[in-house]
Parts: C-alpha cells; sequence; structure tokens
C-alpha cells in the first residue's frame, strides 16, 4: 500500500486514465501552467501538453459547453470547476444539455463527461465561496454524483466516473485535498453505486458521504467510550444509490442519522430519511434524524462559521438524544 | 425549401387539431437562410440548431417521415418521441440537435468544433441561432473561445429582428449583430437572407476559412418569420404592413422567379411542387398511424449503456 493524499490519489487516477485514452482531455482554469489551483493536476500539462491539459478563460459556462459539444462528438472530457461554486454559472449547459442529451435524443448521444473539481463547505471563504451542491445535482436524472471521502475511494471512484458513458458529478471536497491514507499500488476501480461501511456497529446507523464522513468517525470514537456502537454507511456516490446498503445496515441497528455537509431544506439527506421510512419502516424504533448545516448562507467570522457547520459534537449529541 | 414550406404547413395543420403538442416554432420565411447555409457544407461536417429547428434538418437531408413522426411523439420518430418539436438529433447526419435554451447551445457548438480540432478531422459546425441568442453569455464566451482557439465553426445569427415578442430595438445595444465579431477578433458578414444562392454563396467562404484552419466567423443574416414566435402567438406585436413587406421578399417567390428567368420550365416547378407535396402528406399519414413509444421507453436512455 502507498500512503497518497487524497489530491495525488485524484492526480493518479486522472494521469492513468488520460495515458490509456487518448480520448480523454482535461480543461478548466488554471489546470495547466498554474498546475491547477488546488494542485490537482500538478504535473499533467508535462506529461500530456497543452492540447489535452487546457487551460481556459474564466468562463465556466463556454467551457463546459466546450466539454458537452466534444463528448457528442466522441471525446471523454474531465471539466475541472476550481470550485463548485462556480459552476452555477454553468448550470444550464450541466442540467440543460449534459443531463438529459441522450434522452432527449431518444438514446443517440451518450455523454462520457466528467465535471470535477472542489466542493464543500468551511475554511472561513465566506458565502459565495463555501457550500455544498451535491444534493442540487443529485435531484436531476441523467446525472451521476459522486462524493470521495478518503483517498481510496477518490481513486477508485473517480476512474470509474472517467469511464462512465454519462454525465458525472465528481464532488471533492476541499477540506479533504491533503489528507492523507492508503491506496493499493495495484490499479482497481469502485463501481458507481456501491456504498462503504466504514465502520461497523450495531446500535445506530449514521449514513454519510464526503467530508461529514470525518464528522460521524469522530463522533464514532467519542460515543464508543459511552457504550454506543455506531455503523457508518459512507454512501460514496448519491446517484447511483446503494438503498441496499442502507437498509441492511438500519435493519441491523434500528435506528438512523444522515449527516451532510449541505443545508436541510430538500437536501439530499430528506430523500435518504424518506428512503428509509418507506423501506424499513418496520426495523425503527426512532424517527430517522439529521444533522445539516445551519439553514443560513456561511458567514464568515470564526465563531460563527463553527456554529452553523456539522461537526462530530453536533453528530454524538444527536445520537444520544435518539438513544435516550 | 418548397420541402420546408410544405412540412410546415402541414405541421401546423396538425398542431391546429392537436396532433402535435407543446410548443412549434415555425421557420417559414426563413427557409433560405437554412438552406443556403447547409448546402454549403459537406456530409462530414456538424449542424447545431436551436429550437426553430424543422428547416435546418429538412435542408441537412433529414427525411420528412420521421421528423413529422417526431412532431407527432411517435416511435418512430427521429428522437423516437423523446425529443418533440424543439429537439430533432440525428448522429449519422451530424445533425447535432436542436436546443431549447435560448443560445445555451453556441458553446456547445464551439465543443464540437474543439473535437474536429482535437482529432485533426476538417470537420466545420454550423451554429444556428437567433439575435436574442446573441445577448446571453454562452454566445459571449463560446465567440470568445471559438476565437482565442481558432476552431472550426460558423456562427449564423438568423436575425428576424424578434425574440419572441421583443423586437431587436428593444434589445440589442448595437443593432448590427455581426460586428460583436470585433469584439472577439472574428471575421464576420452581414447579409440578407431572402436570396438561397446569396447565402450559399456567403456561407461557403466562411466554412472554407473555417476548414483551413484560420478560425470562426460570425455572419449576420437578415430574414423575417412570417408566423408567430409559435404556433400560440398572434404576433400582435408588428404591423400587417410590415409583414406584407417581407412577404413580399418571400424567398420561395425570388427562388422560382430567379429558376424561372434562368430557362426552367414553369409547368416543372409546378410539378416538383406536385411531388414535395406528396411527400409531406405520406409524411403526415406516416406520422399518423405510427405507434406511440411503449411505456417501457419511459426509462430508457436516461443513462446511456456503459462500454
Amino acid at each position: 500500500m502507498a500512503i497518497l493524499t487524497y489530491r495525488e490519489a485524484l492526480n493518479r487516477a486522472m494521469v492513468e486514465e488520460m495515458e490509456k485514452d487518448p480520448l480523454i482531455y482535461l480543461m478548466g482554469e488554471e489546470v495547466g501552467h498554474y498546475q491547477g489551483a488546488y494542485k490537482v493536476s500538478q504535473g499533467m500539462l508535462d506529461k500530456f501538453g497543452e492540447e489535452r491539459v487546457i487551460d481556459t478563460p474564466i468562463s465556466e459556462n463556454g467551457f463546459a459547453g466546450i466539454g458537452v459539444g466534444s463528448a457528442m462528438t466522441g471525446l471523454r472530457p474531465i471539466i475541472e470547476f476550481m470550485t463548485w461554486n462556480f459552476s452555477l454559472v454553468a448550470i444550464d449547459q450541466i442540467i440543460n444539455s449534459a443531463a438529459k442529451m441522450n434522452y432527449m435524443s431518444g438514446g443517440q448521444f451518450p455523454m462520457p463527461i466528467v465535471f470535477r473539481g472542489a466542493g464543500g463547505v468551511g475554511g472561513r471563504l465566506g458565502a459565495q465561496h463555501s457550500q455544498a451542491f451535491e444534493s442540487w445535482y443529485a435531484h436531476c436524472p441523467g446525472m451521476k454524483v459522486v462524493c470521495p471521502a478518503t483517498p481510496k475511494d477518490a481513486y477508485g471512484l473517480l476512474k470509474s466516473s472517467i469511464r462512465d458513458n454519462n454525465p458525472t458529478i465528481f464532488i471533492e471536497s476541499e477540506v479533504l485535498y491533503g489528507t492523507k491514507g492508503e491506496v493499493p499500488e495495484q490499479e482497481y476501480t469502485i463501481p458507481l453505486g456501491l456504498a462503504d461501511i466504514k465502520r461497523k456497529g450495531t446500535d445506530l446507523s449514521i449514513i454519510t458521504w464526503s467530508r461529514a464522513l470525518g464528522f460521524a468517525e469522530e463522533a464514532a470514537k467519542i460515543l464508543e467510550k459511552e457504550g454506543i456502537s455506531i455503523e457508518i454507511v459512507d454512501l460514496r456516490s448519491l446517484r447511483p444509490l446503494d438503498e441496499q446498503a442502507i437498509y441492511e445496515s438500519v435493519k441491523k441497528t434500528n435506528r438512523a442519522l444522515v449527516v451532510e455537509e449541505g443545508w436541510p431544506v430538500a437536501g439530499f439527506g430528506a430523500q435518504v430519511a424518506y428512503l428509509i421510512q418507506k423501506n424499513a419502516f418496520d426495523y425503527l424504533d426512532h424517527p430517522v434524524e439529521r444533522v445539516t448545516q445551519k439553514d443560513v448562507p456561511m458567514p464568515y467570522a470564526a465563531n460563527l462559521e463553527r456554529e452553523s457547520l456539522p461537526n462530530a459534537e453536533r453528530v454524538a449529541q444527536a445520537v444520544r438524544e435518539i438513544l435516550r | 425549401m418548397v420541402l420546408i414550406r410544405k412540412f410546415e404547413e402541414a405541421a401546423a395543420k396538425a398542431y391546429s387539431i392537436g396532433k402535435i403538442g407543446g410548443f412549434l416554432h415555425l421557420y417559414i420565411g426563413q427557409e433560405a437562410v437554412g438552406v443556403g447555409s447547409i448546402a454549403a457544407l459537406e456530409p462530414k461536417d456538424y449542424i447545431v440548431s436551436t429550437y426553430r429547428d424543422h428547416g435546418h434538418a429538412l435542408a441537412r437531408g433529414l427525411k420528412p417521415k420521421p421528423l413529422m413522426a417526431e412532431l407527432f411523439g411517435k416511435a418512430t420518430g427521429i428522437s423516437k418521441g423523446n425529443g418533440g418539436s424543439m429537439h430533432f438529433f440525428d448522429k449519422n447526419a451530424h445533425f447535432m440537435g436542436g436546443h431549447g435554451i435560448v443560445g445555451g447551445h453556441i458553446s456547445l457548438a464551439a465543443g464540437i468544433a474543439f473535437s474536429s480540432k482535437y482529432k485533426k478531422e476538417d470537420s466545420v459546425t454550423i451554429c444556428f441561432f437567433g439575435e436574442g441568442a446573441a445577448n446571453i453569455g454562452s454566445f459571449h464566451e463560446g465567440l470568445n473561445l471559438a476565437a482565442i482557439w481558432k476552431l472550426p465553426v460558423v456562427f449564423i445569427c438568423e436575425n428576424n429582428h424578434y425574440a419572441m415578442g421583443t423586437p431587436e430595438y428593444r434589445a440589442l445595444a448595437v443593432k448590427d449583430v455581426s460586428v460583436r465579431a470585433y469584439a472577439y477578433d472574428m471575421a464576420r458578414d452581414h447579409i440578407e437572407g431572402d436570396e438561397v444562392r446569396k447565402v450559399h454563396d456567403h456561407v461557403k467562404v466562411a466554412v472554407d476559412r473555417a476548414r483551413r484552419g484560420e478560425g470562426p466567423t460570425l455572419i449576420e443574416i437578415s430574414t423575417y418569420r412570417f408566423r408567430g414566435h409559435s404556433m400560440s402567438d398572434p404576433a400582435k406585436y408588428r404591423t400587417k404592413e410590415e409583414l406584407d413587406s417581407y412577404k413580399k421578399k418571400d424567398p420561395l417567390f425570388r427562388a422560382r422567379t430567379e429558376l424561372i428567368s434562368a430557362g426552367i420550365l414553369e409547368k416543372d416547378l409546378d410539378a416538383l411542387d406536385l411531388s414535395i407535396q406528396e411527400e409531406v402528406d405520406e409524411a403526415y399519414q406516416f406520422a399518423d398511424e405510427s405507434p406511440e413509444p411503449p411505456l417501457s421507453q419511459l426509462y430508457q436512455s436516461v443513462y446511456a449503456e456503459d462500454k
């Protein structure tokens, strides 16, 4: 096993896939000469040249459209948004073009495109740079939505996303780029739509993804000292969704808590809670609960930001209340 | 041009009796633009169209039957009934879609041209849009990217002077869309669109330029739609006098006059009209008699099969 950072794992996945398939290219702001705003594409310009690692002007709608058009004609673009906050000016291309091109053409135009980049909340970046958008994209049929939490998952899931013939929203956690983890030396992929049980337990299931996994894991350690055994289901992809993994865990623990970085209203956790009550109702000893970001734009002040964000203590407290 | 006119007249009839649903944006009056432009292309070239895509599709040589069936929402439609009037697609004919979001397809067309350049193929992409689309971000971003990368694309602004009900003078700070090419150091052209040969000759210059690797062109072609924005629009925002003045310049009439003066016999043209009407009638009947898509199709093609 090699120890890689989350960003290095993503880089390795892209490099390996681009070495194999000349139809794959990487495009975005500062991906080339600057070596990536978050250095995910470090070294790729030297390796693949300007024809395949392509710097764009600041024009997300334009280069997202370039990606979609090129995917219609057989290329396999990886489009990097410097952050997902900037994807909102390209959301027309993503939802109105990429997500439904295959459907509205009667199956004539598969859309082998990956939109990827930094997402998530925190870091005192303020309201416009600190937002979790996976729920927005997961709302729309026609796209796949992937949110890896570890270097190992980031590598395997990005490779699967690049090889997929559908538009994939691949949201990397900005806060996790520097985190390290074991990544097998041998090449591997992780199928999209397969959750991972990150921790086994018996008293309560925490269902989570991306950076919120860390809050769950930390909370589980705190609770373990209190004699509470937590199981953690890391969804890894929201579309497709591994519903079975959720139900199996809930059948075992009889209690569920969804933990996510995003806002509560119409958030993806609401869908998970609905599915559990619909399909595992008989196994529940308590209503499904959620821990989310507070329902406000992100404040800048350190104490207010802290108050807004989910964290391990809030997760632990929610678990205690469910079990009380 | 006659096929487009007759096809759309038949479609309008079908719409009025409820056989066609949704929006139906007719191209009647603008035929010379699509026919002249697309005649300048080769089969390897690509076309990206708007929600007013019937004329472009027919000009590309797509058959009336699957197009009419698409309007009827039938399984035999060009997009299997999933697309409708605004979403004609034919991958084999390099007809890259009618697109329903005004201007959103402009950067997408640049992407198709990017692909040609990436793969070192000498295909050219033509992108049609109206003057209303010239004000949205995708227009500016698409043109800028096409210009800095010298992509083989010809942007054709079909200026029919109304963005739905808004006349150009209330929407465009500079009335001549083509001069926006200067902002992107791009070649430009501006012509009247009622003479099909003239349209062809001007567009051909731009297509050849793109194929030589000399970059994109923005062409504004002035034209006029005889109908409203869509079938549901009575077009009360314009005067009868204005409409009549443009009808006098009907591109079909002009083409016919030119052909006759070139020695083509009137009776031969009449015979041609008749055979085209028969083709349209057959398309109508085919669409009407075709089955609706099976309900099992509802979930098909949401995702492509994995490779």
